[in-house]
């Protein structure tokens, strides 16, 4: 009998939300992996800076860029630093570096995982009492949860800086006038709700990588594919989540300037 | 050496999907023995051994394990009769990201009160048991296939379990290799009293470890006794299946 791409994707997106489920209730159990969260949050964190640090450079550089033509067009160059910081910080640097630690975490963690599924390797862990479930899945989502709002703040700083460059090069603006400007809209629940947001973000990145490469069944053929699924899922998530959560914070926090 | 069954499956049946792998099993293992499980590719021999240490849970029947029922036990319960148990596995399924010393000290942290220096002298006890103790620092990628295995039965040894199964040791070893890890599980048995169930089609391996051999086709055994009664059978599946073992180089 064969599935139906639909059926398959429901059927896949329960056993998710039941894995999901089955994280809250067993992350307060022991045995707490500490050395392991410490060696993933090493993983996700520094291994991640070089890629985000480039990353958060050229959002700046580009997203100054791109904008002064804009601004100076409507005689509002001098907003450009608050409209950067704004983009940055709520919505671009969250979302760019989420997406961007998916593609590289995602895959890396879904084709560990798999491949110590077709080796067996997670049959060894259960089969010696070890419960995998602890030592790979809440290990591995944690230290996506608790390092994705790390490297985005991170990010941000960086594509400010990206930001500041380019404006110093191309306007000879000075440093303090860029950064009174560029933090006098922003305000604090921006910073916490936004980049708060991105351990959601890691979360949705743990889980679907891990649950993906958990369930691998075959051979190297299948655990690409897990790979590249879990990508493609944990991004679309991502950007799916993200719009219920800026609908949440506009309804509870309201909008910038309100 | 007592004759009370230490393993006993009583008519396990277990399907994935429309395929019927196991049908109706019952078999029994004394503590002690060692019990050699033959027969082709894709006959159930490795399903038959998941069902004794939880992996896999039957559709119907019984799985008992030194006197409890495996199947119907989960959690910590199930984690008790696990830590009785040792299983090398086909693969060897050393963990790619440790070292062989860390593979061995993961278990013990995890499930003994040792000290570091306690854990270390159990490790290179039985890295020098199984002829590896230079190895120690070394990753799994960088061991042969036969030192593989050998690690992996070092690491399922060093919790000390009762019971070890192991699905095709041999596989994929020259025949030397093939003679030292048999040789290795007979002196398991005979050193540390483990009792043995072993999965393979290599007639050289159930030629050294069995005590009685259980020839399992289609799901069901056919027939059961020392290697010489069972390959003195008369089935054609018994005399495909010997015939082409014993033309292997």
């Amino acid at each position: 009998m064969t599935t139906s791409p639909i059926s398959e994707f429901f059927s896949d997106f329960g056993e998710l939300c039941r894995y999901m489920g089955r994280f809250f209730l067993r992350v307060w159990r022991r045995p707490f992996e500490f050395r392991e969260l410490i060696r993933q949050m090493d993983e996700v964190g520094s291994k991640s800076f070089l890629l985000t640090s480039v990353t958060g450079l050229a959002i700046g550089i580009v997203l100054a860029m791109q904008s002064r033509g804009t601004l100076v067009r409507f005689g509002a160059e001098a907003v450009l630093p608050s409209m950067l910081a704004l983009s940055v910080v709520k919505e671009i640097g969250p979302v760019i570096t989420s997406l961007v630690l998916a593609g590289r975490l995602g895959a890396g963690m879904a084709a560990e995982i798999g491949s110590m599924r077709v080796t067996e390797q997670i049959d060894a862990l259960e089969v010696a009492a070890l419960k995998p479930f602890h030592f790979l899945i809440i290990t591995r989502t944690l230290a996506c949860m608790l390092m994705f709002p790390i490297l985005t703040l991170w990010t941000d700083a960086v594509a400010l800086f990206g930001g500041y460059i380019e404006s110093y090069l191309a306007s000879g603006m000075d440093y303090r006038i860029f950064v009174s400007t560029a933090f006098e809209t922003l305000r604090i629940s921006d910073v916490i709700v936004d980049t708060g947001k991105t351990s959601i973000f890691g979360f949705i990145v743990g889980m679907v990588s891990c649950y993906l490469g958990f369930n691998v069944r075959g051979g190297t053929r299948e655990v690409g594919q897990a790979a590249m699924r879990a990508v493609v899922g944990a991004s679309l998530l991502i950007l799916l989540t993200d719009v219920v959560i800026v609908r949440l914070s506009i309804m509870i926090f309201g909008d910038v300037g309100t | 050496m007592s004759t009370e069954p230490i393993i006993r499956l009583k008519g396990v049946e277990k399907s994935f999907g429309p395929l019927n792998v196991l049908k109706g099993i019952d078999y029994e293992v004394g503590e002690g023995v060692s019990s050699v499980i033959m027969g082709g590719s894709g006959s159930g021999k490795s399903v038959l051994i998941k069902h004794v240490v939880g992996l896999l849970k039957p559709d119907a029947g019984e799985v008992w394990v030194s006197g409890k029922r495996v199947d119907t036990l989960d959690g910590d319960e199930l984690d008790m009769i696990r830590l009785s148990i040792g299983y090398l596995f086909q693969s060897g399924a050393l963990f790619d990201s440790m070292s062989v010393f860390e593979n061995m000290e993961f278990f013990l942290e995890r499930h003994s009160e040792m000290t570091r220096p306690e854990r270390e002298d159990r490790i290179m006890e039985y890295l020098t048991w199984v002829g590896l103790p230079e190895k120690r620092h070394h990753r799994p990628a960088e061991l042969s296939g036969g030192q593989r295995k050998r690690i992996a039965l070092a690491r399922a040894l060093v919790l000390g379990p009762d019971i070890m199964l192991y699905d095709e040791p041999t596989t994929g070893l020259d025949p030397v290799s093939v003679r030292s890890v048999s040789e290795l599980i007979v002196r398991l048995r005979e050193e540390l009293g483990v009792t043995s169930v072993a999965i393979t089609h290599d007639l050289l391996c159930a030629e050294i470890i069995a005590d009685d051999v259980h020839f399992l086709y289609e799901g069901a055994i056919l027939t059961s006794g020392s290697l010489e009664q069972v390959r003195g059978t008369d089935h054609p599946a018994l005399k495909e299946f010997f015939g082409s073992t014993d033309s292997d180089p």
